[in-house]
C-alpha cells in the first residue's frame, strides 16, 4: 500500500533522509521511532506531499505522490488522515464544528454531516464536549477531537506525528488505545514517536531511524536506539 | 458546487464578524484610500476648471492695416480657420471696432470729441484668435508672420504678450503634471498600505490555512472565504466614505464656492454621486480582492 524506494530529501546540504526504502502493508500498525531530528516527521511530510523528495519515489495504493496533479492533491489528502502533536484544531471553531468542517470542506452535505459527526464523536468518546471549544478541552481530549476529524473521510491510512507529546501518561494510553481500536477497524497507522514505552508495550512492527537512515525494521519491535 | 459556493460565503461572513477588530482596522484604512482618491479627483476638477478659465483668458489679437478691405481680412480668417491649433476667431470690422471705442470711452467726451473731428475711422479691424492649447499659440503666430500676410498685417499683439502667454502655458504644463504625479504617488502609497492591512488580516489566519489543506481543503475552498471578507471590507468602506463625504462636501461647497470659477462643488458632487459610488467601489472591490487573492496564495504554495 505503501511504498518508500529509495527516498532521500536534502534540505540545504543536510540529509534529513538517507535512501530509505521500505513498505507498509494495508491494514498495519507501524511504529516510526528514532530521537528527535532522526527524520520522522521528514518522512511524514513526504507521505502527505508537504515536501518532494530530492531523490526516490513515494508510492501510495501504487501511485507516485510525486506525480500527482495540483487539483488532485486535496482529494488525495482526504485519504490520509493526519494528526500532530500539537493537535491543529481551528480555535474559533468548537469540537463539533471543528470536525463538521472537514467534511465541509470535501463537499460533503448538511445531511451526511449531520448524520457522520455525532457517530465520530460517538468513537473518540466526546458526544458530552461537542460544543466546548479547543481552549475549553483538555489535552487529550484536543488529541480526540483531531482524531475524529482525521477520521471523517474514512480514511485508508491514519498518520500519527508525536501524537502523544503533550500528553500526561493517563491521557497518552486513551489515545494509544484509540489508535489500536482505528487500526482493528481496518485503518493503516503509521504513529511517529520517540516514547520508548509505548513502543514496548505496543509490541507492533518497528522502523527504527538513526540521523535521515532506517537502521532497523522488526516485528513485535523494541525502542533500540 | 452550489454547496461549496454557499459554504464559501458563510464562512467569508463570519470570518469577517468573528474578526471584528482586524475588519474594522482594515475598513478605515480602505476608507482613508478612498477619502485620498476622492479628494485627488476633486482637486483635479477644480485645477482644470481654474486652469481652463486662465487659459480662456489668453488670445492673440491680428490687426489690420487701415486700408486692408474686408474680404481680404475674411480671407485671411477663413485661411486661419482651417488650421488645426485654432479653437475660434473673432472678426471685429472697422466700424464695430469704432463702436466698440465710443462705448467704452462714453464718459470721456474730450476723446469722442476729437474723434468725431477726424474724417476717417482711425480704427483698424481684427482677428481675435484662440488656440486649442496655450502652447500653440507660437506656431499661429509663425503662420501670421508668413509673406503671404505681411503686407495686410500691420500688429499682431503676440510679440508683446509672448512673455506672459509663454510663462502661464508653461505653469499650466507644470501644475498638470505635478498634479498628476503627486496623484500617482499617492495612489500608490495607499494601494501598498491597504494591500498590507489585508495581508496583515490573512497572516493571523496561516494557521487556519494551514489546517484547512491538511484535512484536504481545495485551494478555492480555503481561498474563497477570504476573497468574500476582502469584498466585504471593499463594499463596506465603499458606503462609509460616501456617508462621511456627503456633509463634507455640502459645508465645504459654500466655503469655497466664492474664489471657484465652477460654481457649486456640493451640486457636482451629487450630480456624479453614482459615478463616484461606481468608481469607489470599483477600487474597493479591486484593491479588497485582488490583496485577499495574492496573500492567501503566498499560504497555497501547492
Amino acid at each position: 500500500m505503501i511504498e518508500f524506494k529509495n527516498v532521500s530529501k536534502f534540505y540545504d546540504d543536510c540529509a534529513a533522509l538517507d535512501k530509505v526504502t521500505f513498505s507498509i502493508k494495508p491494514k498495519e500498525f507501524v511504529c516510526i521511532v528514532g530521537r528527535s531530528g532522526a527524520g520522522k516527521t521528514t518522512l511524514l511530510k513526504l507521505l502527505l506531499k508537504e515536501e518532494e523528495p530530492s531523490e526516490g519515489e513515494v508510492i501510495v495504493d501504487s501511485r507516485n505522490v510525486g506525480e500527482l496533479k495540483k487539483h488532485d492533491i486535496p482529494l488525495y489528502r482526504r485519504k490520509i488522515g493526519s494528526i500532530f502533536q500539537d493537535f491543529k484544531l481551528l480555535p474559533n471553531k468548537n469540537a463539533y464544528e471543528n470536525i463538521a468542517f472537514a467534511m465541509e470542506a470535501a463537499g460533503k452535505t448538511e445531511e451526511e454531516i449531520a448524520i457522520d459527526v455525532p457517530q465520530i464523536l460517538n468513537l473518540v468518546e466526546l458526544n458530552s464536549k461537542a460544543n466546548n471549544f479547543p481552549a475549553q478541552l483538555s489535552g487529550g481530549e484536543k488529541q480526540r477531537v483531531a482524531i475524529g476529524r482525521a477520521l471523517v473521510h474514512k480514511p485508508d491510512i491514519l498518520m500519527a506525528d508525536e501524537p502523544t507529546g503533550n500528553l500526561d501518561p493517563l491521557h497518552t494510553w486513551d489515545i494509544i488505545r484509540l489508535l489500536c481500536r482505528i487500526n482493528e477497524l481496518g485503518t493503516t497507522v503509521i504513529l511517529a514517536t520517540h516514547d520508548r514505552e509505548i513502543i514496548n508495550a505496543l509490541s507492533k512492527r518497528v522502523i527504527s531511524f538513526d540521523r535521515g537512515s532506517l537502521v532497523r525494521d522488526e516485528e513485535n519491535g523494541r525502542y533500540i536506539v | 458546487m452550489m454547496e461549496a459556493f454557499k459554504r464559501i460565503v458563510k464562512w467569508g461572513l463570519k470570518n469577517f464578524w468573528r474578526n471584528g477588530w482586524l475588519s474594522t482596522a482594515t475598513i478605515s484604512i480602505m476608507i482613508l484610500t478612498l477619502l485620498v482618491i476622492t479628494v485627488l479627483l476633486m482637486v483635479n476638477v477644480v485645477a482644470n476648471a481654474v486652469l481652463e478659465n486662465l487659459e480662456n483668458k489668453i488670445d492673440i489679437s491680428v490687426y489690420f492695416k487701415l486700408q486692408t478691405p474686408e474680404e481680404d481680412v475674411l480671407a485671411a480668417k477663413t485661411q486661419l480657420e482651417k488650421l488645426a491649433e485654432v479653437e475660434s476667431i473673432d472678426y471685429t470690422s472697422q466700424n464695430q471696432a469704432l463702436l466698440n471705442f465710443r462705448e467704452k470711452h462714453k464718459d470721456n467726451p474730450v476723446l469722442l470729441q476729437s474723434l468725431d473731428e477726424l474724417e476717417t475711422n482711425p480704427l483698424e479691424a481684427s482677428l481675435n484668435i484662440k488656440a486649442k492649447e496655450t502652447s500653440q499659440y507660437a506656431s499661429i503666430n509663425q503662420f501670421l508672420e508668413s509673406v503671404h500676410y505681411k503686407d495686410i498685417i500691420d500688429k499682431v499683439n503676440y510679440m508683446q504678450n509672448k512673455g506672459v502667454i509663454e510663462k502661464l502655458s508653461k505653469i499650466i504644463t507644470d501644475i498638470k503634471t505635478i498634479g498628476l504625479m503627486v496623484s500617482l504617488l499617492l495612489a500608490v502609497i495607499v494601494f501598498l498600505v491597504t494591500f498590507n492591512a489585508i495581508r496583515l488580516a490573512i497572516y493571523s489566519s496561516r494557521e487556519e490555512i494551514n489546517v484547512m489543506r491538511l484535512v484536504g481543503a481545495s485551494n478555492w475552498f480555503i481561498r474563497g472565504p477570504f476573497i468574500i471578507e476582502g469584498l466585504m471590507y471593499g463594499i463596506i468602506s465603499t458606503i462609509i466614505t460616501l456617508i462621511l463625504l456627503y456633509p463634507t462636501f455640502y459645508f465645504a461647497s459654500s466655503k469655497i464656492s466664492g474664489f471657484l470659477p465652477i460654481g457649486d462643488l456640493f451640486s457636482y458632487f451629487k450630480a456624479n454621486l453614482l459615478s463616484l459610488f461606481f468608481l469607489l467601489l470599483g477600487v474597493g472591490l479591486v484593491l479588497g480582492t485582488f490583496s485577499s487573492f495574492i496573500a492567501v496564495r503566498k499560504y497555497l504554495k501547492d
